[in-house]
């Protein structure tokens, strides 16, 4: 037995090249040499909340600016919900919340988690307030309290345009984050993986707001969600099939399965968007369908990234290819 | 910003004024003897804990890989290349029985490798963090608790650590690793409370037969180049250095080695590249990313209007 | 040497940073062989015919270092002409008695020396008594004045036996019986000659792989013929480097722990042999010989002094009627058979885990478990300390704890650096290590053990009138003591190990201040001089940079601080060096005197032309060119007359257990072998015997460099268990296909007396080798486990029977026959069952055992 094995594959696929030449390579007894993330399912899922939150901050405030008071409702407390969930996530991730805090001592431009986290504060702060600015209708009018209830508005807009400006930062940080690593096809997918993200985030957004609001409103919701949709299946194919055998992960095993869920899911959700502008019944199915397809593909990456460190050949032959030694 | 690439002085480079010179390894797996004593030395001077009892059947290796609980590593690889007279042997021995291979797998095909008159080749080499000019595991690090020291060296400050991980993916030789228990990373520190005390790093002091030098990085790097050339004239010409280039991907490493076969043997990676030398890059499609998904939102609400 | 000795393999591959070559011979391909110039594999107990096959080569090419040879070596001496070789006789020398087993060696004397002969009687108490390690220090009786042909051509010296006998050992006769092709083997010859001789040294290297064998020493004596032949003795580079065990082992038979020696190898008395003091010293000192031996007396009388102080007098024999007497073997394996037989009923064992390191775990384990009182004096709760709760004889029923008598008491012992004192490592160098620490609670030294036990014996005794309480009240027992726990002085003990004037207690500088009319004291002779000037010698760490680079301030050697024995054969007969690169002692005729690096291992102003009146005996006798200076001839041995009970000249014998005939003799294994023909020591059959085939394969025992011996030191620390983490077995990829054995799966090994279970794992490294026609598989397993500890495992030992090399009574644990099957081995009363099937396939019954002469059958 040796584990001088065969890497690669015939080419195969329509339309595609023939990306890697099968190639032999060595290892340390199959062992890998990077190590894997020791991230679980939380931080890809932090990852989908974040990018649902950040969608839905763009949502709020167009329905904010345009008025429409029930889309930028369901889309502001989508955002909190959303927020709540990936502090959450965050939190569990690192064990304690003074960890988190840790982060906030230092703000270091080289590391993607400190601008995130950055980032994610202030996101979280100006998407919050918005939120809360929600609650002004429940408050009373008269009073110390009535006072605030009728400052709310405007601070929740201020929240909310603030939240809108750093949104975009916040879907596409995670993307650097994960690229900025060296796990063979999370780095490898750096020019691809923030279009993903920012198409899985304005789908995810996108759906929110069409599950939330009537549709009469829910229209530029629906064309986010739609157009979201678009970016992210076609970055996800090319994170699937331009980066040789690199894309491989993307396409096999556990990361395979949830990547191909997601092309369907968010394929029949953005066909189910553009059917469905009438029927709020199957614009929640198409929403649904789109946020499901947004997070398996938070998974489905998620899971590349780790069977791509988990064998050594993905480390080595796109090296040894590099090196003009293979 | 710190340089993201090429060729530095990495203590300089981190605003250290009057540093002084850099520190590293020269480890020469050409004189290894497998005794680990670099490992348990490791161990005993950090009071790191131990890794489990497992038999992993990788020739003598079983401590598998560096990880939070082994800063020091020794890989052994056995390379069976018999002879024709062995082989002879062999296959009067197998040819009363099956053809079927149930052998312990080796990292190399029979008579790829070693030299003349060898027919079995057992490699050994003490693994350890590479102390990178670009230290993607710094570069990455949240909260500051990994820095660069006065040596050059990179230390986690266990203190500061939250366990983020982040540094464990960045490292592109899977050397930093986080603890089950106390979820937190941890590496080797090039013993820096040794060698602020002039002393040498415990492994490098246990190792008796010099195969880990401990000293000032260029000093190293010439005997190095030196200990090659001896090599290749006593027709050992499968010797050759790794890391100790300041032009390769990270910069050139703090501790860097002799090897005899391909680094992926060994477990290396054949050409690595700190992570955050693309990350400029990074931004940059991030930022067009970002600006798409605005103006996204802004031509959906723009338009039409309710 | 890179497994067992890291920190000492340094120096090894030091060597080999300037261009040495590094030639290693092993059974299987090791951490040294992966470094080594050249690995050569060989079936695993054929050294002597390979080393044959080099004396041979050395020999027929007449590539000695003639010169060397016929000044300082034997190989001109004469040999009676009633001596037969083993050419003649099938593999026996002339002499043999096969009632007791036997050689009677007078026609083994050099010419005219017949008298000097012990009778086979005399041999057979050697053999009991392993008299052969009383001449470590010393040779063994031979007179000094010899019959010579100095052009060696007469068929009756020396050298033309030794070319007699190994003419058969040619490269062919190496392939046949070592598995060593003809052109490697040659490779190795080369290197090794060429490598020798005037301007160049070559040293050899061994340890326990060439000791635990039945023909062990044989086997250190064909080593030492290469290095005699070749001039490579008493030279720098040069020599024949026995590395030793536990950090003091060396020390541990200079200032014995052996049943059979005294300190500085003098010979614990016979109760027959050694009757009286004189009978004693006299046997010491063989009369009529050269050299320093003459002087024993001096070293005799100086040790009873030190023993019994004021109560040794000239009247009362200094004593000598205190000392115990030997009677016969009391080796460790005879005691723990006579343990089994109930002789014994009480045991102390301090620094030793005989339950998983000695041979035949399961005759160890019965035979503490039928003692009265057992104390055990160790660092952690060792197998031999809990075998009556938990040894593998519990679950087969042979041990059953509510019936088991022995009462253990457990005392827990400071660990080496909880104390201070001496180490003595291979080169003979002792040094003083301070203390680290104090030992935690209970601990305590061996020193204090043994300083109190005496006191509180003594204490008790103190009125009694028996007389054989008299040794133990007259001895001088008082060191001074101090601290919370009365820890006794350990300089004081190395100061009268040292010797002291009696009258005035001033230390002495050497043991050419001894006396013999009781006005000197001395615990150990050879050792007088570590604390010359009341300095401790050991106690020096002048760094080697600092100083030549014999470096003689480092710690202190004995004897007399002499780095390199037989020094004086570092020059050339008329004292000038060999070479100028090889310069190490010589004679300074100006000054006339000898001087050099180191200190000469010779008279200092003998001058190299000295020739002695005939006659003259003792260190007069020794003529300026006798460098061999301990040796009753002055010379070094390439031939011995006497003090080897299995032969003058190494031979190829089998393994006592066998898969194969002895290819060069009718006589198959060493037919002088110590063996304990027993039911419980039932030994695998061997050829000319049948059913050798139930045990088709060798396997060998050895060490790991991540564990330690029995495993008390390696297997109860964390660090060193996570690196060996389970017992295993090596296996060839070709037996393990034979046998079906998986990589990491499980497998068990069977002899006749146990089945041990073990992992496999299938490497490379083990090859089977093609001899004879037939293809023979080697099977390694490490000795290191046991049932106690982190990591557990079956012990290895378990499967090894007991026989003895007739010289030492070393213990044959580097070669036996076994199987080997895949999957674990049954448990409880089925493992009996198991066993008991595979003695009767092969034959095995209670009353059958291996006869030691094997003349003719077969051929
Ligand atoms: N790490 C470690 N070091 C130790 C010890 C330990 O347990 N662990 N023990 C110490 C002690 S007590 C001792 S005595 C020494 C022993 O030191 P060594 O003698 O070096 O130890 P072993 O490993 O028992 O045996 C050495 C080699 O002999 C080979 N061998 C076996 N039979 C034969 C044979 O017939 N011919 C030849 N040529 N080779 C043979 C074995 O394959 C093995 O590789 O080590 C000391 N040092
Ligand atoms: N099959 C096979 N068997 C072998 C060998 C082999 O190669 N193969 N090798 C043989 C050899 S060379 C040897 S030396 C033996 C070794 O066999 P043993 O001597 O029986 O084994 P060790 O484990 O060394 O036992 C030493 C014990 O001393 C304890 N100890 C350490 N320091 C001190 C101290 O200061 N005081 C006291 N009281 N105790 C202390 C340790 O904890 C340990 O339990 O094994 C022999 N057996
Ligand atoms: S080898 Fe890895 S852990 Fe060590 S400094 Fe480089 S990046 Fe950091
Ligand atoms: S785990 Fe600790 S050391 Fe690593 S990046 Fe996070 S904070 Fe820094
Ligand atoms: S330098 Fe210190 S911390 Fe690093 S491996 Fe060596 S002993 Fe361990
Ligand atoms: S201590 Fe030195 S020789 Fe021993 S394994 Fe480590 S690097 Fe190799
Ligand atoms: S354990 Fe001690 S004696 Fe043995 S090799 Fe190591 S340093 Fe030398
Ligand atoms: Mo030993």
């Amino acid at each position: 037995m040796t584990d001088r094995v065969r890497a690669g594959r015939r080419g195969g696929g329509k339309g595609d090249r023939v990306m890697v030449p099968p190639a032999e390579f060595r290892s340390y007894y199959g062992r890998p040499i990077v190590k894997k993330p020791v991230w679980t399912h939380d931080i890809a899922a932090y990852f989908f909340t974040g990018g649902l939150a950040a969608g839905s901050a763009l949502v709020a405030a167009g329905a904010d600016l345009t008025g429409r008071a029930a889309l930028r409702t369901t889309a502001r407390l989508t955002g909190l919900g959303a927020i709540l969930a990936s502090t959450y996530f965050l939190v569990v991730d690192l064990g304690r919340p003074s960890r988190f805090l840790n982060m906030l001592r230092v703000a270091k431009p080289t590391s993607p988690m400190s601008m995130g986290t950055w980032i994610f504060s202030g996101f979280s702060a100006a998407a919050g307030l918005a939120a809360v600015a929600e609650a002004a209708p429940l408050l009373p009018r008269r009073g110390a309290v009535g006072l605030a209830a009728r400052a709310l508005p405007v601070a929740g807009r201020a929240g909310g345009l603030a939240a809108a400006a750093l949104a975009p930062a916040m879907a596409t940080y995670t993307a650097v984050l994960i690229s900025d690593t060296a796990t063979p096809s999370w780095h490898a997918a750096y020019p691809r993986m923030p279009f993903v993200f920012a198409g899985s985030a304005l789908a995810s957004g996108g759906a929110a707001g069409m599950i939330g609001a009537p549709t009469a409103q829910a229209g530029p919701a629906r064309t986010l969600a739609v157009a979201g949709a678009a970016l992210e299946l076609a970055a996800t194919h090319g994170v699937e099939h331009r980066m040789g055998l690199l894309s491989e992960p993307y396409r096999t095993g556990r990361a395979g399965t949830l990547l191909r869920a997601a092309r369907v899911l968010t394929a029949a959700g953005a066909v189910g968007a553009l059917l469905g502008s009438r029927s709020r019944t199957v614009s929640a199915l198409a929403g649904g369908a789109l946020l499901a397809g947004s997070l398996a593909t938070r998974l489905g990456v998620f899971e590349a990234g780790k069977a791509s460190a988990e064998d050594p050949k993905y480390t080595v032959v796109p090296q040894r290819e590099r090196l003009g030694t293979l | 910003m710190n340089s993201l690439f090429g060729p530095i002085d990495p203590a300089k480079d981190a605003g250290y004024t009057d540093a002084p010179p850099r520190m590293g390894f020269f480890t020469d797996t050409s004189v290894c003897i497998g005794c680990k004593a670099c490992e348990v030395a490791c161990k005993e001077w950090n009071a790191v804990p131990d890794d489990g009892f497992d038999l992993l059947g990788m020739s003598y290796d079983n401590t598998g890989g560096l990880s939070a609980n082994s800063w020091r590593h020794v890989a052994f690889i056995e390379q069976a290349a018999p002879s024709p007279a062995a082989m002879d042997v062999l296959r009067e021995a197998e040819a009363t029985v099956s053809t079927q291979f149930l052998g312990m797998p080796s990292s190399t095909l029979p008579g790829t490798e070693g030299r003349e008159g060898r027919d079995l080749r057992w490699l050994m080499m003490s693994n350890v963090c590479k102390h990178c000019t670009h230290a993607g595991c710094l570069d990455v690090c949240p909260t500051g608790s990994l820095f660069r020291t006065e040596y050059g060296t990179v230390v986690v400050q266990e203190d500061i650590c939250n366990g983020c991980g982040y540094c464990v993916a960045a490292c592109p030789y899977g050397v930093i690793d986080r603890r089950e228990d106390d979820g937190r990373a941890w590496k080797c520190t090039l013993c820096y409370d040794r060698i602020g005390e002039g002393m040498t790093p415990a492994c490098a002091q246990a190792c008796p037969t010099q195969s880990i030098q401990y000293g000032e990085l260029d000093e190293l790097r010439e005997r190095a180049a030196q200990r090659v050339e001896v090599l290749h004239q006593r027709g050992v010409t499968e010797a050759k250095l790794y890391g100790h280039d300041p032009d390769d991907g990270v910069g050139g490493d703090g501790a860097f080695f002799l090897l005899l076969d391909e680094p992926e043997v060994y477990g290396l990676p054949p050409d690595p590249v700190v992570t955050t030398r693309d990350l400029p890059s990074m931004w940059k499609h991030a930022g067009v990313a970002a600006l798409g998904m605005a103006a996204a939102a802004v031509v959906a609400f723009l338009g039409r209007r309710p | 040497m890179a497994e067992a000795h890291p920190v000492g393999f340094q120096w090894v591959m030091e060597a080999k940073k300037r261009g040495a070559t590094v030639i290693h011979v092993d059974p299987r391909f090791t951490r040294t062989s992966a470094v080594a110039d050249e690995f050569v594999p060989l079936r695993v107990g054929s050294d002597i015919a390979f080393l044959g096959g080099v004396i041979n080569y050395i020999l027929s090419n007449e590539l000695d270092f003639r010169e060397y040879v016929v000044a300082y070596t034997n190989a001109a001496t004469l040999v009676t002409e009633g001596f037969q070789d083993t050419e003649d006789l099938g593999g026996l020398f002339s002499g043999y008695h096969p009632e007791t087993g036997t050689y009677d060696p007078a026609s083994w004397q050099y010419e005219g020396h017949e008298e000097f002969a012990q009778t086979h009687e005399d041999t057979h108490v050697h053999r009991e008594t392993a008299a052969g390690f009383q001449h470590e220090a010393h040779g063994p009786p031979v007179s000094g004045f010899v019959a010579r042909d100095e052009t060696l051509q007469d068929p009756r010296c020396v050298y033309q036996i030794l070319k007699r006998h190994y003419a058969r050992y040619t490269p062919e006769v190496v392939e046949r019986v070592c598995g060593v092709p003809p052109e490697q083997f040659r490779k190795v010859c080369e290197a090794w000659t060429r490598n020798s001789g005037r301007e160049r040294t070559t040293a050899l290297v061994y340890s326990v792989g060439w000791t635990q064998h039945t023909v062990g020493v044989q086997y250190i004596r064909a080593g030492a013929i290469i290095q005699l032949l070749l001039g490579n003795m008493g030279r720098p580079g040069g020599g024949i480097m026995a590395l030793r065990g536990h950090a003091s082992i060396q020390g541990s038979t200079d200032i014995p722990t052996l049943f059979n020696l005294l300190p500085g190898y003098l010979p614990m008395p016979h109760f027959k042999q050694h009757e009286t003091f004189d009978m004693w010293a006299e046997a010491i000192r063989h009369l009529g010989q050269k050299g320093f031996w003459a002087y024993a007396r001096c070293y005799a009388v100086s040790l009873l002094k030190a023993y019994f102080g004021e109560h040794a007098t000239e009247e009362n024999d200094w004593g000598y009627g205190w000392l115990p007497r030997l009677t016969g073997d009391h080796g460790t394996y005879q005691q723990v058979l006579n343990m089994i037989d109930g002789k014994i009923k009480g045991y102390f064992l301090l620094g030793q885990n005989p339950a998983v390191g000695s041979a035949h775990g399961r005759a160890q384990r019965l035979g503490m478990a039928n003692l009265d009182w057992l104390v055990v004096r160790d660092l952690y709760m060792i197998e031999s300390a809990t075998f009556w709760k938990d040894s593998p004889e519990i679950e087969t029923g042979e041990i059953v704890t509510e019936e088991c008598r022995t009462e253990v008491f457990f005392l827990p012992a400071a660990s080496h650096v909880e104390k201070e004192g001496t180490f003595t490592q291979t080169q003979r160098m002792l040094q003083w290590r301070e203390k680290a620490l104090d030992p935690p609670q209970d601990c305590r030294s061996e020193l204090w053990f043994f300083y109190h036990l005496g006191r509180l014996v003594r204490e008790r005794l103190a009125t009694s009138t028996l007389e054989r309480d008299e040794p133990i009240k007259k001895l001088a027992w008082s060191y001074p003591i101090s601290g919370q726990h009365n820890e006794p002085d350990a300089e004081a003990v190395l100061k009268e190990i040292n010797g002291y004037d009696v009258a005035t207690g001033a230390p002495l500088s050497g043991f050419t201040q001894l006396q013999a009319d009781g006005s000197t004291a001395c615990g150990c002779w050879i050792y007088s001089g570590v604390f010359a000037d009341g300095v401790n010698q050991a106690a020096r760490r002048k760094p080697g940079k600092e100083q030549s680079w014999v470096a003689p301030e480092w710690g202190w050697v004995w004897p007399a601080n002499r780095r390199i024995l037989y020094n004086r054969a570092s020059a050339d007969p008329q004292g000038a060096p060999w070479s100028a690169k090889k310069a190490y002692v010589w004679w300074d005729p100006e000054k006339g005197e000898w001087t050099g690096h180191d200190v000469p291992d010779f008279e200092k102003t003998k001058d190299p032309a000295f020739r002695p009146a005939p006659g003259t005996i003792g260190v007069h006798g020794l003529a300026g060119d006798d460098a061999f200076i301990m040796q009753g001839d002055g010379k070094g041995w390439l031939y011995a007359p006497a003090g080897l009970i299995d032969g003058p000249m190494p031979t190829h014998y089998e393994p006592a257990e066998s898969p194969l005939r002895n290819p060069l003799y009718a006589q198959q294994a060493n037919p002088v072998r110590k063996v304990y023909d027993r039911p419980e020591n039932q030994l695998n059959p061997a050829p000319p015997e049948r059913h050798s085939e139930v045990f088709p394969y060798v396997f060998t025992t050895s060490r790991l460099t991540e564990h330690h011996t029995a495993g008390g030191m390696s297997r109860q620390l964390a660090y060193l268990s996570e690196l060996q983490p389970a017992m295993f077995v090596e296996v060839s990829p070709a037996l393990a296909e034979e046998r079906g054995l998986e990589h990491l799966g499980w497998a068990h090994v069977v002899t006749g007396r146990a089945a041990v279970e073990a992992r496999v794992l299938v490497t490379a490294r083990l090859r089977p080798l093609r001899l004879d026609g037939r293809v023979i598989h080697q099977i390694w397993l490490p000795y290191h486990w046991g049932g106690s500890g982190l990591v557990t495992g079956d012990s290895a030992n378990d499967l090894f029977g007991i026989t003895l090399d007739p010289n030492v009574l070393i213990q044959e644990s580097k070669v036996g026959t076994c199987d080997i099957q895949p999957g674990r081995r049954p448990t409880g009363r089925a493992l009996l069952d198991y066993i008991a099937d595979y003695l009767r396939r092969a034959g095995l019954d209670a009353s059958h055992y291996a006869p030691l002469e094997t003349p003719g059958a077969g051929e």
